[in-house]
């Protein structure tokens, strides 16, 4: 696909610092890391958790477990959409009942992945509490549901387009605005 | 992109590597469900089952059942005793009947080779040939795969040795067409009587010697005597055949130690395979049978699912897609 605009909107140190803010913040309403358990979406969110974890060990000096949730076998589109995404290993090792479960994605758009994350997540247990964080919101939900910590409220018309990419699977840390061609 | 254009799975024969390795490593991933606390994910809420069994089944049936359960279908169980079989409903009647009550997938067992194909193409809808008398039996096959990759990695230029009663086995055929598309190495080792005319031109190589066949193998998968299906009787008792090619202590220590012993069930104990065999850590028999569910989980995700992405939808795609089913979860 060509793109008419396309520029970085967040580089590789402004991710850093979004991502130790909010690990900051999830230490700040949560009184410390005690029943914390970190759960990214696959594929770009468990990288974004995985660094969350990491810095909420330095901030606390304590262990935060981490898991990753793929959330295709709880979409809510397989009997409309003609092409299935190949299914991903959701790894939940902790038992999160009475935890409390600071869920991890990129970007927050419709809500239909976090709706369907939520879903899966209840049938590991019972979390006393769920908290969203994702690097980048670009508005447009079309399900009632608001992240608790925000990288980067990011205006964004339909039309355009938001990427996230991470040096684990991309070639750097940067997030992409760009708009659609026609 | 590659497509699953599949319909149905009626047999391993044809298949093309890239599309079993889709089988396998979807297969990996509905693993971990069968771990969870709460064995069920939403993936097929909605669809209808029907397991059309017309030969006995303890494993395969459970395990198809387990399957579709755990992805949230809805499933029928029928057993020819129990059908309108019995009052000679013809099987195309049965399959019309049953489409009419707007059933998503038929998963079938027939003593016929052929039935899943008849009705496959009979039927609009999907049909898994859960064993058609000799012929082929591919979710074992998958299942036997899978477990071998599990345990040895990439199979190719691997040994695997099928031994017993090749005629009239449709999971030895599985097997082979599945692993020799894989580019292992496969031989199939039997009495003459049991090995069919031609089995060469599968591209398998025939050692009649057990001792012979198994020394260097990485895995040894036996198949069971099916005294059922042998209309003449293929050798003189039990016990000469168990002293032939049964494995037991004895070809335990002519094996390379890290050797896999594998059997599709259910086992004549004493016969193909002895009790200290059956029971030895070398063997992954109900390893086999754990990764049976998730082989079926996966089957009838993808069956049902039809087309498929060859890799991952990464972020970028779901955001990019049309407006109709952006970020469409």
């Amino acid at each position: 696909m060509a793109f008419k605009i396309r520029s970085t909107i967040m580089d590789t140190d402004q991710i850093r610092r979004a991502i130790k803010r909010i690990a900051h913040e999830i230490v700040e309403r949560n009184h410390g890391v005690d029943n914390i358990v970190v759960v990214g979406i696959r594929r770009r969110g468990v990288f974004l958790a995985q660094r969350i974890a990491k810095y909420l060990e330095q901030i606390e000096s304590a262990d935060v477990p981490i898991g990753a949730l793929d959330i295709t076998l709880y979409r809510d589109d397989f009997s409309v959409s003609t092409s299935k995404p190949i299914v991903g290993t959701t790894e939940i090792n902790e038992d999160i009942t009475d935890k409390v479960v600071v869920l991890v994605d990129d970007v927050l758009y419709t809500g239909r992945t976090i709706r369907a994350a939520l879903d899966e997540l209840i049938d590991f247990g019972r979390p006393r509490q769920i908290q969203l964080a994702v690097l980048v919101d670009r508005g447009h939900r079309e399900f009632p549901i608001k992240a608790d910590y925000v990288g980067k409220n990011v205006p964004t018309s339909e039309s355009e387009f938001v990427e996230v990419h991470v040096i684990e699977l991309d070639e750097e840390d940067e997030v992409i605005l760009g708009e659609k061609s026609l | 992109m590659t497509e699953l254009d599949r319909k149905d799975l009626l047999g391993l024969e044809g298949m093309s590597a890239e599309e079993i390795e889709l089988f396998l490593d979807t297969t990996a991933s509905f693993k971990e469900i069968s771990e969870r606390t709460v064995k069920k994910v939403p993936a097929l809420r909605g669809k209808t089952i029907v397991n059309l069994f017309f030969e006995p089944s303890t494993r395969t049936r459970a395990s198809f059942e387990l399957a579709e359960k755990r992805l949230s279908a809805d499933a029928v169980n029928i057993s020819k005793s129990t059908s309108s079989v019995v009052k000679g409903e013809s099987l195309r009647d049965t399959a019309e009947n049953l489409q009419a009550m707007k059933i998503d997938v038929i998963v079938i067992r027939h003593a016929a080779s052929g039935a899943p194909h008849f009705l496959a193409s009979l039927l609009d809808a999907s049909v898994v040939n859960a064993g058609d008398g000799a012929h082929e039996h591919p979710t074992q096959g998958l299942l036997d795969i899978f477990t071998l990759r599990e345990n040895l990695g990439d199979l190719s230029g691997r040994k695997i040795v099928i031994v017993g009663d090749i005629a009239h086995s449709r999971v030895a055929r599985s097997n082979i067409f599945g692993l020799v598309t894989l580019g292992a190495d496969v031989t199939v080792c039997g009495p003459p009587t049991m090995m069919p005319v031609g089995i060469e031109k599968l591209g398998v190589t025939i050692e009649r010697n057990l001792l012979r066949a198994v020394e260097d193998a990485d895995a040894v998968n036996l198949m069971r005597i099916q005294l059922e299906r042998q209309k003449v009787s293929l050798f003189p008792t039990l016990a000469e055949y168990a002293s032939v090619y049964g494995m037991n202590r004895e070809t335990l220590r002519h094996m390379k130690p890290e050797c896999l012993v594998m059997h599709p069930g259910p086992m004549n104990r004493g016969v193909e395979i002895s009790q200290e065999v059956a029971d030895s850590d070398r063997a992954v028999i109900l390893e086999q049978v754990t990764n049976g569910v998730a082989v079926r989980m996966a089957t009838l995700y993808l069956i049902c699912g039809g087309a498929q992405r060859e890799k991952v939808l990464t972020d970028e795609e779901e955001v990019e897609a049309p407006p109709a089913n952006r970020e469409a979860v």
